[in-house]
């Protein structure tokens, strides 16, 4: 394409967002869907279009996975290479597009039709294995269905229509919080009744901890925020979905949206805000448009917009789409997505109740929460505490997949047992769960009897069960290749350590790992844990230190039984120079 | 800014703190060193490289950033948090490429003046070997990305210090770098030998060019006094002991 007529293009994408500096990821975005990928050229061209130094929109465009900086090909086949997705036969699938392909993974067809990427969870553990090829999610893959998907691409017709093309809905439990029925403008009628103090104490009844998995209680969160000095007040929702085996807020997205936005929107009236942002993760773009949809409804039914049901009481919702980065659902690190930069997460304190989004005092709450929110000024915070267990108040939406009969969405109380949830989806011969995903915990049966609870067993929702045969330390392996991956690389610890990690638990599945390497894994671990700056780096090291933990004999049945084994693989760093020189030392007779 | 004035223990020693210090200025000013890599007086904090993590409260941050509140306990020169530090250094020694003794930074590098206070002998760590090319385009100055502990510290200088913005980051994760802005390389920016951020590195990464070192190895700034002694001859207050 003519530079004369690329920029032309740039410079239209850039006049849709108003130009605007903190619009940088939309104009991305958009720039993307153009041309295809963002080269040096269109980098130079956004700086110019938004006024920004072109490092400033390096920093941003190089640190998101789904925008490409060299040309690939028409289409994008983004094969999920997740935990549970190669447990249910990914690794074959992509046997079966390198083969019908003629190239490998990472690769593009030489005649530009298709390219072939991996990627990490996308929200589709319970029909796995599963891909998003031109942002379409395509489930349930076989390798023989491999062949028709290429073909289509290659014909560059539409793969929405390909009968792989459907997403369950998998909702297998309802609860009466989340997935109960629901009457929009329900809660909004009854919150503007109240005052924001007298809804705020309503959400205190309640006990409504965040589902996020941090578990902060919502009524402080909105309480402080509300009462922080500030030029404006924000409400944001974590739709970024992102710890490996989690998939219900992709079925609340679908299912109830109406609840979700009307928490917002009570959110909003709680602490002041009058705008609101949805933070969609980019693998979830494909229901971009209905959402949309639905908010468009939502304003012409007044609930939405200026001067709600007539009460003089204002509120609107931009949904933001982001680009592909898991750290990106940690609140600090959203809200700098939020504002068009590279998703580093920020030092606390100050915490974004009190400097957030522009720095201005902003509440961050998952989906789920949300909706619960909503339900609680519907129905009232007594009716709500009514649920669950202890200090947990309410359901939960549990995501769960892996080996059981019946993998999905599940609206469960609280202090439900781990035994009574492999019960409910048919799940028998468990050797372990991966509870609260890669940073959750590992639990052996022993812990079965634990509850769902978050001062016990706190949780986002991911529950990933392995049944007896499963090599799990292998499985270990891929959770810390994924924090390896998804590391900002912001601070030293998280950044160096998480590589560490991988490589000491590497060394040690290979078999020439000894007890010291054991013992030094386990020191790194705590060291990941406690001196990263968030909580992708302190709970990075969770596989391996669960799992050291609660299997330790996985682990000595790995053991070398040498005193010592040095990582450093003598023969491997002379090879190069071997090569060249064409000679071949016999390093074992000088070593023994 | 007010100016309150409140007490902070560090070490179990009592420090007078101002409203609006950080932890670790507010320990600076009594003589009290927490080692640190990324932190320069001279900027606003960037919270890269962890060193200064410290206790608050029984719980780990980085002091750099964190506000001083009356009645603040900190731990600081504890056996376990130096282990975790000199780890640290360990992994930024062989993330990247550091050969000591040919470096011209050697003596007046901090990232090499933690390791000897820290008491690194060598890393235990694999090295990762990184592949990285010398940025040596600009006339002054030349960046050698082996050396680079993307401390963030010339991206900061030359935003906060010189009015400029000539570095940045590219990518993420291990694959992070420091970029700079333009495709041509440091010597299509606009950086200035007598910028800030040409001389601000901690390390052996940003270079000035054409200059050979005029203090011979053994009497840099580090060989014969370690890193924060300068702080610590400050100290008024008495270390309990
Ligand atoms: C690496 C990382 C990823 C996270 N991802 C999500 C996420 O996808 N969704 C979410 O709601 N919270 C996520 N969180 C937690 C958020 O930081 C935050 O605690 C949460 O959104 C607060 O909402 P809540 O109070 O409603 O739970 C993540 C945290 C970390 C450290």
């Amino acid at each position: 394409m003519a530079v004369e007529q690329q920029r032309d293009i740039i410079s239209q994408v850039a006049e849709e967002f108003g130009r605007s500096p903190a619009r940088l990821l939309d104009v991305a975005r958009g720039v993307h869907a153009r041309l295809g990928h963002l080269s040096e050229e269109s980098i130079g061209f956004i700086a110019e279009a938004l006024g920004l130094e072109r490092v400033r929109v390096r920093d941003t465009i190089s640190f998101y996975h789904f925008f490409a900086r060299q040309p690939r090909g028409r289409s994008t086949v983004y094969l999920c290479n997740a935990v549970v997705e190669r447990m249910k036969g990914a690794d074959a699938v992509a046997k079966a597009f390198e083969e019908a392909t003629g190239v490998k993974m990472g690769e593009t067809t030489p005649d530009n039709a298709i390219s072939l990427a991996y990627t990490a969870c996308i929200g589709l553990s319970d029909q796995a294995p599963s891909a998003l090829v031109n942002g379409i999610p395509l489930t349930n893959l076989t390798p023989a269905d491999v062949p028709m998907i290429v073909e289509t691409l290659r014909k560059g017709e539409d793969v929405s229509s390909l009968p792989q093309a459907k997403v369950k809905k998998n909702l297998l439990k309802r609860g009466d919080i989340v997935f109960g029925a629901m009457d929009p403008g329900a809660a909004i009628r009854k919150a503007l009744a109240l005052s924001p103090v007298e809804l705020i104490n309503e959400m205190s009844v309640s006990r409504l901890r965040g589902r996020g998995g941090a578990g902060f209680p919502t009524s402080m969160k909105w309480s402080f925020c509300r009462t922080a000095k500030g030029e404006a007040h924000y409400v944001v929702c974590n739709a970024d979905e992102g710890e490996p085996g989690t998939f219900k807020d992709r079925v609340i997205l679908t299912e109830c949206p109406d609840l979700l936005f009307e928490g917002m929107t009570v959110a909003g009236y709680a602490i002041g805000a009058k705008k609101g942002f949805l933070y969609l993760r980019a693998e979830y773009e494909y229901m971009l448009a209905r959402l949309e949809t639905v908010l468009a409804r939502r304003r012409d039914a007044g609930l939405l917009g200026t001067n709600i049901l007539g009460k003089g009481f204002d509120f609107d919702i931009r949904i933001q789409v982001g680009g592909g980065a898991y750290v990106c659902g940690e609140e600090s690190a959203l809200i700098e997505s939020l504002e068009g930069k590279r998703g580093a997460p920020r030092d606390r304190p100050p915490f974004p109740v009190q400097k957030g989004y522009r720095n201005q005092p902003t509440s961050v709450n998952n989906v789920e929460t949300l909706c619960c929110a909503a339900r609680i000024v519907e129905k009232g915070g007594a009716w709500f505490s009514a649920f669950g267990y202890e200090d947990s108040k309410g359901t939960k939406a549990l995501s769960i997949s892996g080996d059981c009969e019946r993998p999905g969405v599940y609206e469960v109380e609280y202090g439900m047992t781990l035994q009574d949830m492999l019960d409910m989806v048919g799940a028998r011969n468990v050797q372990a769960i991966q509870f609260g995903g890669p940073s959750g915990q590992c639990i052996a049966p022993d812990g079965f009897g634990r509850r769902l609870d978050f001062d016990d067993l706190a949780t986002g929702g991911s529950v990933i069960i392995f049944g007896e045969d499963r090599d799990l330390l292998e499985y270990m392996r891929q959770f810390t290749e994924f924090f390896t991956e998804e590391s900002c690389g912001w601070c030293a610890p998280c950044r160096v350590g998480t590589t560490l990690l991988l490589k000491g638990l590497e060394k040690i599945l290979e078999g020439s790992g000894t007890k010291s390497d054991l013992e030094a894994l386990k020191k790194l671990g705590a060291t990941v844990k406690a001196m990263s700056r968030c909580g992708l780096g302190q709970t990075a090291a969770n596989p391996i230190l669960t799992t050291m933990e609660n299997f330790p004999g996985l682990y000595e049945a790995r053991l070398s039984k040498d005193e010592f084994i040095p990582s450093f693989d003598l023969a491997k760093a002379l090879e190069e120079g071997c090569a060249v020189t064409g000679r071949n030392p016999d390093l074992e007779e000088k070593h023994a | 800014m007010s100016n309150e004035k409140m007490t902070i223990l560090i070490d179990g020693v009592a420090v007078e703190a101002t409203e609006g210090q950080t932890i670790l200025q507010a320990a600076a000013d009594a003589g009290i060193y927490i080692p640190r890599l990324c932190n320069h007086k001279d900027l606003l904090p960037g919270g890269h490289c962890r060193i200064c993590t410290v206790k608050i409260n029984g719980r780990p941050g980085s002091s750099c950033t964190f506000p001083v509140a009356d009645g603040l306990v900190i731990e600081n020169d504890t056996d376990e948090l130096n282990a975790m530090r000199r780890a640290i250094v360990e992994m930024l020694f062989v993330e990247g490429n550091h050969y000591c003794p040919s470096c011209e930074a050697s003596g007046n590098c901090e990232l090499q003046a933690l390791g000897y206070r820290l008491g690194m002998i060598n890393p235990e760590y694999p090295y990762q070997e990184p592949k990285n090319e010398i940025d040596a385009t600009h006339d002054d100055v030349y960046i050698d990305r082996d050396r680079c502990v993307l401390c963030g510290r010339c991206a900061r200088a030359s935003v906060q210090l010189d009015g400029k913005r000539v570095f940045g980051f590219d990518g993420r994760g291990l694959g992070t770098r420091i970029a700079v802005n333009s495709p041509d390389g440091l010597g299509g920016t606009n950086l200035s030998v007598d910028d800030r951020a040409a001389t601000i590195c901690p390390t052996g990464c940003l270079r000035v060019k054409g200059q050979g070192p005029d203090i011979p190895v053994g009497q840099r700034a580090y060989d014969s006094t370690p890193i924060g002694s300068d702080i610590e001859r400050k100290q008024t207050v008495k270390q309990a002991t």
